[in-house]
This record gives C-alpha cells, sequence and structure tokens, in this order.
C-alpha cells in the first residue's frame, strides 16, 4: 500500500481536510485546516480535489518517510522543507522516491507563518468520520484515531484519480503573504451594539500582538482593551464559527480558529472576512494583528472572486520534456531539474507512439533519434 | 448591522421563566452566516420558537443553506454566499420567521417527545450523590426521586459532541461545582452544576458533583443522527440498579439498545 511514514510527528502534525460541516447542531466542531487557502492551493498543485486531506504541521521538527513512490507538495507556512536533506520548493509540485525524507525543520523567519501543508497526490486516506477525514482532538475525531500523528504511524495514500507531473507552481500572485503586521478585515455583528463606540474605536485603531497562548481553537489576542458596555460580555450561549472574534471578561480579543466550539457565551464584535482568516491563522506568536470595517457584501465578493480564482486556476505545466538516453530501454531513472522520475516503458520500445509509467502514473509518450 | 423584520409575531409568554422576548432579528454573524435572535433568555417559548424556525427551514429545502445550529434563543443559518446573498437569505429567513411564528403557535399542541435515559444513581457510578444530599438536607433517596421526577428540556447540544444544555432542574438540589475539577470524568457521567443538569457524553476533565452514570452512548459518529435524542425534545432520567446498567452496557456495545421514546401532550 502506498502510504507515508511518519518519522518525527513535531509539535503537532494531524491530519485535516476542509472540515466536518453539518453536525455543529450536535455540538460536533467542525475543525479542519487552520489555513484553508494553503490546503485547497496544496490539493491543486498534486492534482486532487480542493478538499482533500494533507498533513497539517505546526511550527516544524516534522520528518516524513515516503514507502513509495509519490508526487506531493508543501504549502502554507515556510518551515524550511528539505528532501534527503536538500532545500525544496513550497508552493511546487514535487517527486519523490520509496524511501525518501521530507523534513520540516522549524519557520525559516518571524514572517513564515506557523502551519505548512503535506499534500499528496490521492490525499491521505484515513477513516471518513461523519464526512470528514479532520482530526478534532478535543473530540478525538478523524484522523488517526482522532489523536495528533506520531512516529511510526502509517498514513495510506488514496488512489490517484488525476494525475500530475513534478514541476507545477503556484502562480506568484495567488501566494499569501504570511507574517508581518497583519490587517484583517472584520464584518460588525452579531453582538456588536454590547461595545460603546469608544470601545469600537479602541477595538479598530489599536494594533493588537498574537499571545502564545493561541492554538488551533483560537488566536488570542493582546492590547488595548474592548470593554463592553457596563462589562457585560457575557450572552446567552448561541452559535459560533471560525473567523467570530469573542471579547470574554478580560476585554482582549479571540479569533475563533478551525477547532472552535460550536456554540459559545461571549459576545462577539465582529467576524473576520474569510479571505483573510488564513492570515490570522498563520500568525505566530508576536505577529500584530490590525483590524479594518468591512460590509457583508464586499466580504461575500471577495470570497466569490478567491473561489471562482481557484476554479479557473491555471499552471505552467511541464507536461512536455525531452530527456536524451544512449540505448532504448524499458526502465530509467532520470533526474531533470533536480526532481526525480522513474520512467518505464509498458507497450513497444521502439521509435515512435508508445506508453509509459512516470513515477507510478500512466502517460503517452513519444520515443525519436536525436541528433 | 441589523435588518429590520417585517411582519409582528404573536407570543405566548405564559411560561416565560427568564430572559426578555424580543421582536425576532436577523444579525449578520460573518460574509455566510446570519443568526436570528428570538430573545436573550432561556426559556421554554423562546427555545421552541428556534426549533420551529429550523423545522421551516429544513422544510424550505433551500439548497443554499449548508448549517443550521440552533440554541437557547437562536438560530445560526450558515450560507452558501456562491448560492445565496446576504439580502435574499435575509428575505428567506424573513418568510420563514412568519411561516414558523404560526407552526409555533399550533406548537401547545403537539405533544413532547420525551427520552428516557437508564442511570444507576450513587455509590461508585456517582460519587458525589452524599454531598449533593448533604447540602440539600435531605436523603439520596429524594435527591434521585427529585432528580429523575422531571422532563428535562434539551435546549441544545453544544460544547462538546453531544453534549445537552438541560433546562428544569428542581432548585432544590442544586449545589455549586467541586472545589478542584476532576482530571477525568467518565463518559455518560450524570452530574449537577449550580442549578444545571447534565451528562458528559465522552470522558473529560470536569467540575460537576456526579450523581449517577447512564450506559446510554450519547454521541456515536457511526450512527445517524450521532446522538439518541434531538435538541428540542425532553430527557427523563429513570433510575436503574447496578445490575441492570450493566446489562444496558452490554447491549449498547452490541449496538442493540434503542433509547425509550414516549410521547406526551404538553
Amino acid at each position: 500500500m502506498d502510504a507515508l511514514r511518519i518519522v518525527c510527528p513535531g509539535p503537532l502534525s494531524t491530519i485535516q481536510d476542509l472540515g466536518r460541516p453539518g453536525y455543529q447542531r450536535f455540538g460536533v466542531s467542525v475543525s479542519g485546516a487552520a489555513d484553508r487557502y494553503a490546503l485547497r492551493l496544496g490539493n491543486l498543485l498534486v492534482g486532487n480535489d480542493q478538499r482533500g486531506a494533507a498533513i497539517e504541521v505546526t511550527i516544524g521538527g516534522a520528518e516524513f518517510e515516503f514507502t513509495s513512490l509519490a508526487i506531493f507538495a508543501v504549502t502554507g507556512a515556510d518551515l524550511s522543507p528539505t528532501l534527503n536533506g536538500t532545500p525544496v520548493a513550497l508552493w511546487e509540485t514535487l517527486s519523490a522516491d520509496v524511501g525518501d525524507r521530507l523534513s520540516l525543520k522549524s519557520p525559516a523567519g518571524p514572517d513564515s507563518g506557523l502551519r505548512a501543508y503535506v499534500n499528496v497526490s490521492g490525499g491521505f486516506d484515513t477513516p471518513l468520520v461523519l464526512g470528514s477525514r479532520s482530526t478534532h482532538l478535543g473530540a478525538r475525531l478523524g484522523g488517526i484515531e482522532g489523536r495528533a500523528s506520531e512516529a511510526d504511524d502509517e498514513i495510506l495514500i488514496g488512489p490517484v484519480t488525476n494525475p500530475v507531473l513534478p514541476g507545477r507552481r503556484m502562480p506568484l500572485d495567488l501566494l499569501p503573504k504570511y507574517g508581518g503586521d497583519i490587517l484583517a478585515r472584520v464584518i460588525p455583528g452579531p453582538q456588536d451594539d454590547m461595545f460603546d463606540s469608544d470601545a469600537t474605536a479602541s477595538f479598530y485603531n489599536s494594533t493588537y500582538t498574537v499571545s502564545d497562548k493561541s492554538d488551533r481553537m483560537g488566536c488570542r489576542l493582546e492590547g488595548t482593551e474592548v470593554p463592553a458596555i457596563d462589562g457585560a460580555h457575557d450572552i446567552v450561549s448561541d452559535g459560533v464559527l471560525s473567523g467570530a472574534i469573542q471579547i470574554p471578561g478580560n476585554a482582549q480579543p479571540i479569533i475563533l480558529l478551525a477547532d472552535c466550539q460550536t456554540t459559545g457565551g461571549y459576545a462577539k464584535i465582529g467576524v473576520i472576512a474569510s479571505v483573510d482568516l488564513a492570515l490570522v491563522a498563520q500568525a505566530s506568536p508576536g505577529a500584530t494583528v490590525r483590524f479594518e470595517r468591512i460590509s457583508a457584501e464586499d466580504a461575500s465578493a471577495l470570497a466569490r472572486g478567491r473561489m471562482a480564482t481557484l476554479r479557473n486556476i491555471s499552471f505552467d505545466e511541464p507536461t512536455s520534456g525531452t530527456v536524451e538516453f544512449e540505448e532504448l530501454r524499458r526502465e530509467y531513472d532520470l533526474r531533470v531539474d533536480g526532481s526525480k522520475y522513474h520512467v518505464e516503458i509498458t507497450a513497444g520500445v521502439d521509435e515512435g507512439q508508445t506508453n509509459a509509467i512516470v513515477n507510478g502514473i500512466e502517460y503517452d509518450v513519444h520515443v525519436h533519434p536525436g541528433e | 448591522m441589523r435588518f429590520a423584520l417585517c411582519g409582528s409575531l404573536s407570543l405566548n409568554g405564559d411560561d416565560v421563566t427568564a430572559g426578555t422576548q424580543l421582536e425576532p432579528r436577523i444579525l449578520i454573524c460573518g460574509e455566510g452566516a446570519l443568526v436570528v435572535e428570538f430573545g436573550n433568555g432561556i426559556d421554554p417559548v423562546t427555545n421552541n420558537r428556534v426549533y420551529a424556525l429550523a423545522a421551516a427551514v429544513e422544510a424550505a429545502k433551500n439548497n443554499s443553506v449548508i448549517e443550521l445550529t440552533p440554541t437557547y434563543r437562536s438560530l445560526l443559518v450558515q450560507y452558501d454566499l456562491e448560492l445565496s446573498s446576504v439580502a435574499d437569505m435575509t428575505g428567506f429567513l424573513n418568510d420563514m420567521v412568519t411561516i414558523s411564528a404560526v407552526s409555533t403557535d399550533d406548537h401547545d399542541d403537539k405533544p413532547r417527545r420525551i427520552y428516557e435515559l437508564p442511570v444507576a444513581y450513587g455509590g461508585a457510578h456517582g460519587e458525589d450523590l452524599d454531598d449533593v444530599a448533604d447540602h440539600a438536607g435531605i436523603t439520596t433517596e429524594e435527591v434521585v426521586a427529585i432528580h429523575s421526577g422531571t422532563d428535562y428540556r434539551v435546549y441544545m447540544l453544544g460544547f462538546a459532541p453531544g453534549f445537552p444544555y438541560l433546562g428544569g432542574m428542581d432548585e432544590r438540589i442544586a449545589t455549586p461545582r467541586i472545589a478542584s475539577p476532576r482530571v477525568r470524568v467518565p463518559a455518560g457521567s450524570v452530574g449537577i452544576a449550580e442549578s444545571q443538569t447534565g451528562v458528559y457524553p465522552v470522558a473529560s476533565p470536569g467540575g460537576w458533583r456526579l450523581i449517577g452514570n447512564t450506559p446510554v452512548s450519547l454521541f456515536n459518529p457511526n450512527a445517524h443522527p450521532p446522538v439518541p435524542f434531538l435538541p428540542g425534545s425532553f430527557i427523563r432520567f429513570v433510575p436503574v440498579s447496578s445490575e441492570e446498567t450493566k446489562r444496558i452496557a452490554d447491549q449498547v456495545a452490541e449496538g442493540t439498545y434503542r433509547v425509550h421514546m414516549t410521547e406526551q401532550a404538553e
């Protein structure tokens, strides 16, 4: 079976897809990738459905071993990825040979982001639980028996339905810019009326610092207090969702992330526009966040635009390459631009049109004599 | 940001126990969600309206609706923003509020659905039963009789998979939480915290006073639905012996146990 073996999981590596919607009424959190944009782009790079499951690696310190040939991509935070010790590119389709080791070491810099995604062609094939493979650690649901990855876990890789070749690169204008001074757009409500104009002005005019108490449930901020009118921060619990900004009794904002509970009892001053939520999810402790108002209509338009962009994405495909060799054989191990290819000619090895399996995927190839 | 609602609703405020009945408000909750708020308290009338609205939205089979989260006093509606817009969804929910208001008026005639949860009270099943009895100044038998003598409304499920927020516990057995929360409370534990009672669906840390344990699984991701009872219904705790609870636990493990449900006119 095609699989990826966990050599070392680092502080936190979990299986995540686009989450488990539809069960919040039963108290089941949506969970899923904290940075859904990076997950979607990673899946597109390896030819998967955007919803495919990847490994979310937090901070780094992780190493994986491919037990089969695989097409993969690393997206999200720059955790200085290497393959067998050689640095490899982010946001690019790569190939791995049996026994190759992918390492994610540590954030390359303060603005590198926090969470990287390892996507493989075919997706990770852990069992579906309530329609999703996402791991929710609190509820012990999904992923590998509801827990974080551990050394020697072997995570099965699903069948490849849409084979792609290595060398795909994400168009530069689609790459997110993590870190720095994050500007997050906020749709006011539903409890913005619990804050007077002074508190609201404080919220929108201050710069907040990401606390090290943040996790997949929420990004906790520290900075200017946002006191509710009469100090009444508690509400009768109502439904919450990722992106919602709660202001609890200490008047410090918490931005809810993927693993947030389904209901909450703190006033919500606003909700982060979905196109900006990935930047918050990637904010390292010490990063700064500012808020700016946006209407729900404008935020919807941005979200629709992004979905259309992802649907219509086109890559510079390295589909036609020329490889020189001395004699006609059945199998070749080639190295082109740093990527390894194992080519096995499956039909005739004579000149002309034939079939070949390249890194486990069948292609039509043309064999012709060179000069 | 607010949207005014068209039309008004007739209110049956007879048995309002807390909170204020408000004109329903439709509030924006991010770019792909609206929340319909019926009030700011915890009371059966408000809660009935939430579930009546949820039922109306489901019956309308609007394919842009992704997810409904009903709570004590509001319904969070998440929708596909590629299929709908803030304005369209607000209009749709306005209509649903009007339709469901009519059905809420009829609701009084609808029978209550009461799910019976077998509970082994006291001893190893509920280590704090004696403390609750001491605090109330009554016997443990009386605590059990009071606790199992009420039907509890499931106002909502939340906090953790299958965790029911129950209402209606008798104030006589209200007891503060324990001073230092337990590191691990077993799944199925029935507890009391102040004037609330509840059941832990999965093992977790917790500070509630434990009075008993139910062998019934409150959350099973392989079942459809994954919970034995739906929010908006009622739970009745039925005292059973240690032997009986073992027998039921075996049936639960075999997948042959069905929670007994009765319907009763309100």
